[in-house]
C-alpha cells in the first residue's frame, strides 16, 4: 500500500528556507564577553546533534565542532532507523540545519582514539562533549555463540542500512527456511519485520541494494521472536508491534496459554500504559489469527518464556542447526520489584539456520576515559563525566557525556534531546560558574587547534559539505530505481563521493 | 488527487497513519483550491507569492505548497512545476520542486502586486479560514506566550511560526513524540476529537505524559478551542539514573 508521503515535506522545508529569527532568553544571557566556548562534541548521531543544537541556542559564543568516525552524518538515523521508517528520518532535515549554522563545523572521517586522542581533544576544547553511542554488543556467553549464521542484529542493521563496517557481511538467507531472533525489543521487531516484508514494498526504500537482492533470494519463511520473559514484559512499544502485526501475508502465531496474566503482570500492566497497550495488541492478535488458516503465508512466531542455553550446529558443524532453549518462569527479584527470569530446567531445540541476537547494544570505553563495564556508560552526573563510579568520584573539568554511551542503548531519537538538554544545562552552568575560564596563557586554541592535529596526522577530514555532496550523488542513484537514495556502503567509494 | 500527486510515493512506511495525517494537513487546503477566485488580482502568481513570502501572516492552512500551487493553478511556471512534479514523484523530485518554487517566489514578489488581492482572496475562501483563536503556550521556563492561531492550522505549525520552542523532528508525519503538549484545561482537551491508535502510540513514548497530553501536529485549530492554554513539558528528569519509564496514561 502506498504511503502518502505528504507534500507537507516539501512545504516544511520551503517554509524553512525563509529565516525565522529566534529569540532565546538564554543565549542573550551568555552574551560573548570573552573568547568564543570552544566546544568539541563526539558522534553526530541524534544525541550529538541535538547537544550542538541545544549548545549553540544556549550560548551565543559557543562555538561547536562535531567530529564523527564516518564520513556520513547523523549515526544511527542513517544505519539503526529501519529503511521503511522514513518519517523517522525526517529529523535529518534538523540537523542539517544545525550543521549549516556558521558557528558550527561537521568534520567527519575523523575517529576519537586514533585519529585524535581524548586528552588531545580536552587540550584542544573548552567543552568536550561525548556522544558517540554505543558501537558493539552484548553477548550471550553460551555455548556455540560463534557458530556460522549468527549474528547480532547490529550487525544485521549495519548490513541492510549500507554502513560501510558491515557490508561485507553477506548472512546467508538461502540455506534455511527459519531464523531466529533472540530479544522481543524494537530492533527485534525490526529485524524480523525486514526479514518479512515483501520485498517489493522493500524495493522502495533506502534499503542497500545488495541487502535487497539478498532478502529477494530469501528462503527464510519462519522467523521466532524468542523472549526470557512474557508478553507483559515485552520491550517492544506499541507502533513497532502494531506494524508487524499488520505486514502483508505473515500469519502471527502466539500461544494463548502465553497470555495468561499473573497479579504481578496486572500489576505492572497497570503501572505502565506502555506495557498495557503492548499487552492489548499481543492478546488481539493471538485471537485474530486463530484458526486461520495460512496458506503458504510467511510466519512470525512470538516465543514468550524462553532463554537460550547453547547453540547446536547443523550436520556440517560450523554453521548453527539449532537453539537450544530452556523453558523459564518468572519470580520477583526481590530488589527492584521486577519480574525476572528463571530457568526450570526444561529443554527444548528450535531448529534455524540464521540467528540474530538482538539483546542489546554496548558501548566501548576510549583511553584515558572512566567506564563503568558492570553498566556498559560512562559515570556520570547530569552528564558530567566522573573519574568513577565510586561515591567519592570527582568530575573530571570540561568532560562531557550525552546519549547511550550516558544512559544506555534504550530510548527513542526524542530521549536524546531531553538527554542533550541535560547535559547542555550543565555545561552552561559550569560556564557561568567560570569552569571554562582558565589563566589567559592557557587559553584553548579549539577549532584551529583540531585542524591542526588533523594536518600534522594527515587527517583527511570530510566536511558537511563533502557529505552533501554524497547525499545528492546517492539521492540521484536512488531517483533511477524509484529509491529515496542508493546508499554508497564501502569507504573507498564514500569517501570518493565526498570530493 | 491533483497536487497530493505531486510527492506520493515515498518509501513504504507504516502505512497506517500517514493518510490521517495528510487528510488532515490537506482537507482544508483542497476545499481551498476547489473554489480558486482570481477576479481581484490581475496577477495570481503574484498575490501567492507574496502570501507565501510571509507564512506568519498568511491564512496558510496545511501545506503551503499545495494551497499554493494549487490555488495559482494559472500561473505558467507553477503548471509547469506541477507537471514535473506528478510526472516524478520522489523526494528528490519533491526537493527540485520546493528549489524551483523558490525561484519563482522571488522573482514573482516584484512590486506590480495588487494589495486588495490578497485580502479579497482572504474574504473568498469562506469566512471559516478568517476565524482565529488565541492560543496561550506556558514554556519550560513558566513563561507565557498567546498567539493567534487561524482555525484548520496544527498547533504545531502555529508554534513554528510563532518561534516557540516545540520540536517537531518528523514534521508531523506522527513518527515521533517531540511535538507533544500538555493541554492544562480538561474542558479543552475534551474538546478535541479522540487521539488515534497510532497518536497514542506515539504518546506512549512522549517525555512527561499527563492525562491531558498531546501531540501538537495533531492538535487542529477550531473555534471552540479559543482561549486554550496549552503546557511545554519539563525537562526535569535525571536521565543518568534510566532510560525513561512513561506514566500511566
Amino acid at each position: 500500500m502506498g504511503r502518502v508521503r505528504p507534500l507537507h515535506h516539501a512545504a516544511r522545508r520551503l517554509l524553512l528556507l525563509f529565516p525565522r529569527p529566534r529569540a532565546f532568553s538564554s543565549a542573550a544571557a551568555a552574551a560573548p564577553s570573552r573568547e568564543p566556548l570552544h566546544v568539541c562534541v563526539v558522534g553526530s548521531g541524534p544525541a550529538g546533534f541535538y547537544t550542538a543544537d541545544k549548545m549553540l541556542k544556549g550560548h551565543e559564543g559557543a562555538q561547536v565542532d562535531i567530529i564523527d568516525r564516518l564520513p556520513t552524518p547523523f549515526g544511527l538515523v542513517r544505519s539503526g532507523v529501519a529503511p521503511d521508517h522514513p518519517e523517522t528520518k525526517i529529523v535529518v532535515n534538523q540537523f542539517s540545519r544545525v550543521a549549516a549554522n556558521d558557528r558550527c563545523q561537521f568534520y567527519g572521517n575523523v575517529t576519537l582514539g586514533r585519529d585524535v586522542s581524548l586528552s588531545e581533544l580536552r587540550k584542544t576544547y573548552d567543552v568536550v562533549v561525548l556522544a558517540y553511542g554505543a558501537e558493539s554488543d552484548r553477548s550471550l556467553g553460551i555455548p556455540g555463540e560463534d557458530l556460522r549464521g549468527i549474528h547480532s542484529a547490529r550487525e544485521f542493521v549495519w548490513w541492510y542500512n549500507g554502513h560501510p563496517d558491515m557490508c561485507n557481511l553477506a548472512p546467508d538467507l538461502q540455506s534455511t527456511d527459519s531464523a531466529v531472533v533472540l530479544g522481543q525489543g524494537n530492533v527485534a521487531l525490526d529485524v524480523a519485520r525486514i526479514l518479512l516484508r515483501c520485498t517489493s514494498e522493500l524495493a522502495a526504500t533506502d534499503i542497500a541494494d545488495y541487502a535487497l537482492d539478498a532478502l529477494r533470494g530469501s528462503t527464510i519463511k519462519k522467523v521466532y521472536l524468542v523472549g526470557r520473559r512474557g508478553p507483559v514484559q515485552a520491550a517492544c512499544t506499541a507502533k513497532e508491534l502494531r506494524e508487524i502485526l499488520g505486514l502483508k501475508n505473515v500469519h502471527v502465531f502466539i500461544k494463548e496459554a502465553d497470555l495468561v496474566t499473573l497479579p504481578a503482570d496486572e500489576e505492572e500492566i497497570r503501572n505502565s500504559r506502555i506495557k498495557r497497550r503492548v499487552y492489548e495488541l499481543l492478546s488481539k492478535a493471538a485471537i485474530a489469527h486463530k484458526g486461520k488458516n495460512n496458506n503458504g503465508q510467511k510466519e512470525l512466531h512470538f516465543v514468550f518464556f524462553r532463554r537460550p542455553t547453547r547453540f547446536l550446529p547443523s550436520e556440517d558443524g560450523v554453521t548453527v542447526g539449532a537453539v537450544q532453549l530452556e523453558k523459564t518462569c518468572l519470580k520477583d527479584d526481590g530488589v527492584a520489584g521486577r519480574q525476572v527470569a528463571v530457568g526450570t530446567g526444561e529443554f527444548e531445540d528450535l531448529k534455524c539456520g540464521l540467528v540474530l541476537k538482538s539483546i542489546g547494544y554496548k558501548s566501548l570505553p576510549v583511553e584515558g576515559l572512566p567506564f563503568d563495564k558492570y553498566r556498559g556508560i560512562v559515570p556520570n552526573l547530569k552528564g558530567r563525566v566522573l573519574s568513577s563510579e565510586s561515591e567519592n568520584a570527582t568530575v573530571e573539568p570540561g568532560l562531557y557525556v550525552v546519549g547511550w554511551l550516558k544512559r544506555g542503548p534504550t530510548g527513542i531519537v526524542a530521549t536524546n534531546l531531553h538527554c542533550a538538554e541535560e547535559t547542555v544545562a550543565s555545561i552552561l552552568e559550569d560556564d557561568k560558574k567560570g569552569l571554562f575560564m582558565g589563566p589567559s596563557d592557557s587559553k584553548k586554541q579549539g577549532r584551529r587547534g583540531l585542524l591542526e592535529i588533523l594536518e600534522q596526522k594527515n587527517i583527511r577530514f570530510v566536511p558537511f559539505d563533502g557529505w552533501e555532496k554524497i547525499d545528492s550523488k546517492e539521492k540521484m542513484a536512488g531517483e533511477l530505481k524509484n529509491k529515496p537514495r542508493e546508499k554508497i556502503t564501502t569507504w573507498n567509494e564514500i569517501l570518493m563521493a565526498s570530493n | 488527487m491533483g497536487p497530493s500527486n505531486l510527492c506520493t510515493n515515498g518509501p513504504q512506511g507504516p502505512q497506517n497513519h500517514g493518510p490521517r495525517v495528510a487528510s488532515r494537513l490537506h482537507g482544508s487546503a483542497s476545499a481551498t483550491a476547489a473554489t480558486p477566485d482570481f477576479s481581484f488580482s490581475s496577477s495570481p502568481a503574484v498575490v501567492e507569492g507574496r502570501r507565501a513570502a510571509a507564512p506568519a501572516t498568511g491564512h496558510r492552512k496545511g501545506s503551503g505548497v499545495v494551497v499554493l500551487g494549487s490555488e495559482v493553478g494559472c500561473g505558467d511556471v507553477v503548471q509547469d512545476l506541477a507537471a514535473r512534479g506528478a510526472a516524478s514523484a520522489r523526494e528528490q523530485s519533491c526537493r527540485e520542486f520546493g528549489k524551483q518554487y523558490n525561484q519563482l517566489l522571488s522573482r514573482s514578489t516584484q512590486p506590480t502586486f495588487c494589495p486588495n488581492a490578497t485580502t479579497s482572496s482572504d474574504r473568498d475562501d469562506g469566512s471559516q479560514s478568517k476565524e482565529k483563536i488565541s492560543v496561550t503556550f506556558v514554556n519550560k521556563d513558566g513563561t507565557e506566550q498567546t498567539i493567534s492561531v487561524p482555525v484548520g492550522m496544527s498547533i504545531l505549525e502555529a508554534a513554528h511560526e510563532n518561534d516557540i520552542e516545540l520540536e517537531g523532528a518528523c514534521e508531523g508525519s506522527l513518527a515521533c513524540s517531540t511535538c507533544h503538549v500538555i493541554v492544562m484545561d480538561v474542558n479543552y482537551y475534551n474538546k478535541l476529537e479522540d487521539p488515534t491508535d497510532e497518536e497514542n502510540d506515539m504518546l506512549d513514548l512522549a517525555f512527561g505524559l499527563t492525562e491531558t497530553s498531546r501531540l501538537g501536529c495533531q492538535v487542529i485549530a477550531k473555534p471552540e478551542l479559543d482561549g486554550m492554554r496549552l503546557a511545554l513539558p519539563a525537562a526535569t528528569r535525571n536521565f543518568a539514573v534510566d532510560g525513561f519509564v512513561p506514566k500511566p496514561h
